[in-house]
């Protein structure tokens, strides 16, 4: 290549960009390829425009839910008194009945969750593997209001008839069986929920534990471990992955609606005995939205959409810090 | 093709004269219906170092992991034969697989430390097997699985930082460490120095041939240098078939096998 004559005041050399003063294409990508910034300026808008979104919502929410703010401010979320006739508006046995039929879900959902995607990666002959696993996946894909169906004509009846009584009987002393037995309540919330959010965990774990090298579990083997001890090996590669699939699940037993509003009884109050009725945020919003014919009324549904809104986003921080610490500690683990 | 069982090596005939440690009886295995080994029949003894060399795809490695019954987690797979150590043929119905495997130590081509500390690494087999009773004890243990496998000096001061954390030779040499601390009476080391640089590789080299005097070492190289600078007794799959077994000294100077030679002097392969 010959170098053009330094005394040539042209912009073009062979490191043009550093002469031009300003290019789109270089603006927009390392290589100033026409394609590669058209490419990133669509990525980009993507990107942006998922931003937007959220930050619309929030806009929104905050806006509508102005009135309600003002009104009661912090004390919105301490007092446990909701009776729009009298427009008191306290959202506490939301965020109690949220909550706890959330972790109630998670109790029973995630030892499950990790025995069938163990089984699934750890034991199960191929043959038996696949439909095992095309079935979970189904059970995913079914839609909420159906199992609400289910839980009111099947599940409720059962836990009345053969669960809760004995329950009652053996742990009634404490304070979470007491009570009348009538199917419907927090414990069938509960339950339901960690049927819902069951198949997606396993799913997310399976695929976590498939991802672990299987040289961490020959290395166990060769050092004498049993399958059980292997398995733990694998667990803990997969630790992160785990968390942050259980996280998934907790997202979604949160925020679902219809089939914890058809089993959980709708009635505000904060009761320790999980046989009593109970309500969550999202149920309200759902019940009581097209009733809401005041202004301040509809105002506290809409902070209640809010702090639902936030609780989730909380916890998702919460569990990304939780994932991003321990990952940082143990690099080069399996991630969900 | 020469009787592989007469072929016991002349400079170690002494050391022959004991009873192999580990004696292989017309071993065949099968991938499903692939035939990877052929008719295998093989002395090792102890406290020598054994080489496996041949091409990719010969079957040494498949052959070493029939040393501890490592293939019995793939799917599919078949042993017909025997392999016995110290007299017992592992092949057994009814035999304790991880028990054999406990004693029969396994080091791989690429270092797989669990993501724990150091200490909990090398602490790990002695934990599940439950082979020490106190603490103390087993802070010996590791500390002696350390000094054996020449890693103490580098990590001594950082037992409980991630073993990740290691370089790619600290990181195998504590993959050694942690197969020597449940003191297996055998160890399989699967090109264990293939992902390593020169300067690692020397480390893992002169640690194999202090390691011999302690232990049974069965070593598988794509190194054909390695073979000889760390071997006592050479075997050379081919196709999975076992072409020669000799001394490794004759074997890199005057082999009984034309397909050897041929192998050694780089014709193919």
């Amino acid at each position: 290549m010959t170098t053009p004559p330094p005394s040539l005041p042209t912009p073009t050399s062979a490191f043009g960009a550093r002469v031009r003063a300003w290019d789109w294409r270089r603006a927009l990508s390392p290589t100033g390829n026409t394609g590669d910034a058209v490419f990133r300026a669509a990525l980009f808008a993507c990107a942006l425009l998922v931003l937007l979104l959220v930050g619309a919502m929030i806009a929104a929410m905050a806006s509508n839910s102005r009135l309600s703010l003002r009104e009661y401010g912090f004390g919105f979320l301490t007092s446990s008194e909701w009776n729009p006739v009298s427009g008191q508006f306290g959202a506490l046995p939301f965020i109690y009945g949220t909550i706890i039929s959330s972790l109630l879900a998670l109790v029973i959902s995630v030892p499950i969750s990790l025995g069938v995607a163990v089984f699934l990666v750890e034991q199960a002959p191929r043959r038996l593997a696949r439909p095992i696993t095309f079935l979970v996946e189904l059970l995913a894909a079914i839609p909420s209001v159906v199992y609400g169906l289910w839980g009111i004509f099947v599940l409720a009846p059962l836990l009345r008839r053969y669960v809760e009584p004995p329950l009652q009987k053996w742990l009634g002393w404490t304070p979470f069986f007491q009570g009348t037995i009538t199917g419907i309540g927090l414990l069938t919330g509960g339950i339901i929920l960690a049927i819902m959010i069951t198949p997606i965990i396993s799913a997310v774990v399976r695929d976590v534990l498939a991802a672990v090298p299987v040289t961490q579990r020959e290395a166990a083997l060769a050092l004498g471990a049993t399958r059980w001890e292997t398995t733990r090996v694998v667990l803990a590669n997969g630790g992160p992955g785990i968390a942050g699939a259980i996280i998934l699940g907790l997202g979604r037993a949160i925020g679902e609606t219809m089939a914890v509003t058809m089993v959980i009884g709708n009635r505000a109050q904060i009761s320790a005995s999980l046989f009593e009725p109970s309500y969550t945020i999202a149920s309200v919003i759902a019940n009581e939205f097209t009733e809401a014919t005041e202004a301040i009324y509809l105002s506290a549904l809409v902070e209640l959409g809010l702090i639902l809104f936030l609780v989730t986003f909380i916890i998702n921080a919460a569990a990304r810090l939780l994932v991003w610490s321990v990952t940082r500690s143990t690099s080069g683990t399996a991630r969900a | 093709m020469i009787e592989p069982r007469a072929a016991v090596p002349q400079a170690e005939q002494q050391q022959a004269t004991a009873q192999a440690k580990v004696s292989v009886r017309e071993l065949n295995f099968f991938y499903g219906a692939a035939q990877a080994l052929f008719n295998i029949s093989l002395d090792i003894s102890e406290r020598l170092v054994m080489a496996f060399i041949g091409p990719s795809g010969c079957g040494k490695s498949t052959f070493l992991r029939t040393l501890n019954r490592m293939n019995d987690t793939i799917p599919g797979t078949r042993a017909t034969g025997e392999v016995l150590i110290d007299g017992e043929d592992i092949y057994a119905p009814g035999l304790n697989v991880v028990d054999l495997r406990r004693r029969v130590g396994m080091v791989f081509q690429k270092s797989n430390p669990f993501p724990k500390s150091i200490f909990d690494n090398v602490a790990y087999g002695l934990r599940i097997n439950r082979l020490t009773t106190n603490k103390t004890e087993l802070q010996d243990r590791v500390q002696q699985a350390l000094e054996d496998a020449a890693i103490w000096s580098e990590v001594k001061d950082r037992l409980k930082a991630s073993a990740l954390g290691l370089s790619g030779g600290q990181q195998q040499r504590l993959c050694i460490a942690r197969a020597l601390a449940v003191r297996p009476e055998v160890l399989l080391m699967d090109e264990p120095a293939s992902a390593l640089d020169p300067i690692a590789t020397q480390k893992i080299e002169e640690l194999i041939v202090e390691l011999k005097k302690q232990y049974t070492i069965v070593i598988v190289t794509h190194n054909m240098q390695q073979a000889a600078r760390v071997s006592d007794v050479t075997a050379f799959f081919w196709l999975g078939k076992l072409i020669e077994v000799n001394a490794t000294e004759k074997m890199f100077t005057n082999p009984n096998e034309k397909l050897t030679e041929d192998y050694i002097t780089g014709r193919f392969g």
